[in-house]
């Protein structure tokens, strides 16, 4: 017996949904790594770090110069950008944010602030406002799942960012350096008397939040663009998960990541594309007004 | 093992302390006996890396610590159990006494999990608990068995009967007698005179940033100018 019309209409939306579901989740999953970044450094040093966007965009454009210079996979690149960009993060706040901001955590604010100008504005000096891709010969691969097409870089994304907070969630469960971090957290003065070194522990949170970036942008690249604004983006929507999860909160940027990527997708879905991101902001108000600590912040 | 001399320390110019000078000897109890105000937290605060000080010296075991950051005089030995505990109240007990052996003493951390358990048995009752979640009892045995974890030589303690119930006071000068009896060295840094004075074989008195008195424990409990003049009982 052939299909009714309306069955048939109805089979095709629910493929529609349930695509745009998956595709929410995928982006979603890079979305939380990179507010992962934010909200560890917001957990440590209790401000925003202004410069995650332009570190994105660096990093973005380290994968970019990678494949296109050398020739090098943005998969293999992880393992080479992610310690560069951790020994970078660390460099930076522990001989340039540290030093420059004496102490006082609105010092910080606006030297990261500084250092997001000087970035994006290096980057611009260094490769033009163009936007460039890289082409990869597995960049239109697709899996296919039942009547699902999920394009093949953005299945790895999604599992390499939920690897990415797995380990991110070991390293400060279960050893020292990632126990100090939560000390430091929220006692400074007692972790420095139990011989903790709390610059060095701070440089060490910001070289993660450096890392989980130069991940992110592996995992990007082979679907995305870059250009030296690009950052700004992400991390505005970055910036709302850490506050939808609860600032400082690791499984908050995690949930809150899936659940504003697809939140992206299904009003990307229903309102048209270019008013995706319209669903994201709604989300942040609602958020603000209803739970302003966040899903899985401490209530102040 | 502890020389100070002359030590001057305050904050952002203003001097606290105006020339402090005193000594602790290997294994001995030392109180430091002082009204609010009268310089002894500045005086841990200096010796323990936190502020720099503004002149005189600090030596501890014939080494001058000026310069040492608040870590690298952990790792010396000199270890200090601030008032207010300090502990880490996100995190569980066990961790919080991890981290005591951060910088020294790592690879005895199991033997010296279970010799912490060992003097505060209350701890290894609640070792998955969150310390915030802790009464002031506890987590006062938690910042101290923090302190132990680090095996120190010296171990200073400020104030480690503030806000605690008379009973919990005395077991508390009680687990410092027990400590001590092991060799360690202890400056105990109290407002409770009577008590401290029972327990430490030596003591100095800080009045206005500067030593008013020292001497045996004894001789000054029976001093009758102790407790009127510079204690303000």
């Amino acid at each position: 017996m052939p299909f009714q019309p309306g069955c048939r209409r109805l089979m095709l939306q629910i493929d529609i949904l349930l695509s745009a579901l998956a595709n929410g989740l995928m982006t979603g999953a890079v979305y939380a790594l990179i507010a992962l970044g934010l909200t560890l450094v917001y957990g440590v040093l209790h401000v925003i770090n202004f410069a995650h966007g332009a570190t994105l965009t660096a990093a973005m454009f380290a994968v970019w110069a990678a494949h296109d210079g050398l020739g090098i996979d943005p998969y293999v690149a992880i393992l080479i950008l992610t310690p560069l960009f951790f020994a970078l993060g660390y460099a930076l706040q522990r001989f340039v944010i540290g030093p420059a901001s004496h102490g006082s955590d609105s010092n910080i604010l606006l030297v990261t602030l500084g250092l997001s100008i000087v970035i994006e504005n290096a980057l611009l000096a260094a490769f033009r406002s163009d936007t460039r891709s890289i082409d990869v010969p597995y960049g239109f691969s697709v899996i296919e799942l039942g009547n699902l097409f999920l394009p093949l870089p953005k299945v790895i994304a999604f599992f390499a960012s939920f690897l990415v907070a797995a380990l991110l969630w070991g390293l400060m469960a279960h050893t020292d350096i990632g126990k100090a971090i939560r000390a430091v957290s929220r006692e400074k003065t007692g972790a420095a008397l139990s011989g903790i070194p709390v610059e060095h522990v701070y440089a060490v949170t910001f070289g993660l939040g450096a890392a989980c970036l130069a991940v992110a942008a592996c995992l990007l690249m082979p679907t995305f663009l870059v250009n030296p604004r690009v950052g700004n983006a992400f991390v505005l929507v970055a910036f709302t998960i850490v506050v939808l999860g609860g600032m400082g909160s690791v499984p908050g940027a995690l949930i809150g990541g899936l659940i504003i990527g697809v939140v992206e997708s299904l009003s990307g879905l229903y309102f048209g594309e270019s008013l995706g991101q319209i669903g994201i902001f709604l989300i942040f108000i609602l958020v603000l007004l209803v739970r302003p600590a966040g899903l899985f912040g401490a209530r102040a | 093992m502890l020389e100070i001399r002359d030590l001057v320390a305050g904050y952002g110019g203003v001097p606290v302390l105006r020339g402090v000078s005193l000594d602790v000897r290997a294994g001995e109890i030392v109180a430091v006996l002082g009204a609010n105000g009268a310089g002894k937290t500045t005086l841990n605060r200096a010796i323990s890396g936190l502020i720099r000080p503004d002149g005189g010296s600090i030596g501890f075991e014939g080494r001058a610590l000026a310069g040492l950051s608040a870590p690298d005089i952990v790792a010396l030995g000199l270890v200090h159990v601030p008032e207010g505990r300090k502990i880490f109240p996100n995190m569980s007990v066990r961790e919080n006494l991890e981290l005591g052996s951060y910088r020294r003493a790592k690879a005895n951390r199991a033997a010296n999990l279970e010799r912490v358990f060992a003097i505060f048995p209350r701890l290894k009752e609640r070792t998955g608990q969150s310390a915030g979640t802790l009464s002031g009892g506890e987590q006062q045995m938690l910042a101290i068995g923090r302190g132990l974890m680090a095996e120190p030589k010296l171990l200073i303690m400020d104030e480690p009967s503030l806000g605690l119930s008379p009973l919990l006071v005395e077991e508390m000068f009680a687990l410092v007698a027990r400590i001590a009896a092991d060799g360690l060295a202890v400056m105990l840094v109290e407002q409770n005179v009577v008590q401290s004075l029972d327990l430490a074989a030596r003591a100095y008195v800080l009045e206005n940033g500067a030593i008013a008195m020292a001497g045996a424990a004894g001789t000054l409990k029976r001093d009758p100018t102790l407790m009127t003049t510079y204690l303000g009982l």
